[in-house]
């Protein structure tokens, strides 16, 4: 049983990660992963880089909180989180979430479940440089809208903070 | 009546710019994240203007995400900070 999570400045080489991760593990049937990589483009414009900070402590306590929820909810063997800080460019790795398990569903929906509460719940924050100067990325209601089909209910991308809603 | 509390502050992302330091270490009368924060806008300035009611403003207390009215632990970290877009 290996979960674990990194939170560093380097890239990383996801086909040594995929084969660390069920190597020795003989029960497992089936790995799945996602990998995430700066795009070009973000709300409308050219993205020539991005900065990535994190609230260090913080990160790996909520990222730790999530892959045990994924073990109460799905019979997965082992997972690992990878993300990236700092100065990123289009292309570049920047998260990786892998699980491995007996049979596909819970590895493909573990996988899935703890993209969308990373998305949501993890402290980091991207600053994009484009074209008209530099800018803090804004949260997407889709996003928790993706975690809500899991029955978590959160407003990370609300405008209001907490006391301001009903 | 309420004693003196110690507290250190932690501030990301824009609001640690608008700040212009990621972390300072307080003493308190306020004993819920509310009232500290309220004892921060008090400050005026960019106090006022990022963490006012309204902003989308989170905070963490000893590293977890926590509602206004939880009550402050003396040494405890109380980090503010805008809505989060990892991934």
């Amino acid at each position: 049983m290996s979960f674990t999570v990194s939170i560093q400045t380097h890239d990383f080489d996801v086909s040594h990660e995929l084969t660390a991760l069920r190597a020795g593990d003989a029960r497992v049937g089936a790995v799945c992963s996602f990998l995430g990589t700066v795009r070009e483009r973000n709300d409308g414009s050219s993205v020539a880089s991005m900065e990535l900070e994190h609230y260090p402590g913080m990160t790996e306590k909520s990222i730790t909180a999530m892959m045990d929820e994924a073990q109460k909810r799905f019979d997965i063997y082992a997972a690992r989180v990878i993300h990236r800080v700092g100065l990123l460019h289009p292309e570049d790795q920047i998260v990786w979430v892998a699980v491995t398990s007996a049979h596909r569903g819970e590895s493909f929906q573990a996988c899935e479940f703890l993209m969308d509460y990373l998305k949501t719940q993890a402290p980091f924050w991207k600053k994009e440089v484009t074209p008209e100067g530099s800018r803090w990325v804004d949260a997407r209601v889709s996003d928790d809208q993706a975690l809500a089909r899991w029955g978590i209910d959160v407003s990370n991308a609300s405008e209001l903070d907490p006391s301001q809603r009903s | 009546m309420s004693g003196i509390l110690h507290v250190n502050l932690k501030f990301f992302a824009s609001i640690r710019e608008a700040i212009g330091h990621g972390s300072e270490s307080v003493t308190t009368q306020a004993t819920t994240l509310n009232a500290l924060r309220d004892e921060l806008i008090a400050r005026g300035g960019s106090y006022a203007d990022v963490l006012a009611h309204g902003r989308a403003v989170r905070m963490a207390m000893n590293q977890d995400v926590c509602e206004e009215t939880a009550a402050l632990i003396e040494g405890c970290e109380v980090a503010f900070f805008p809505p989060v877009t990892g991934g």
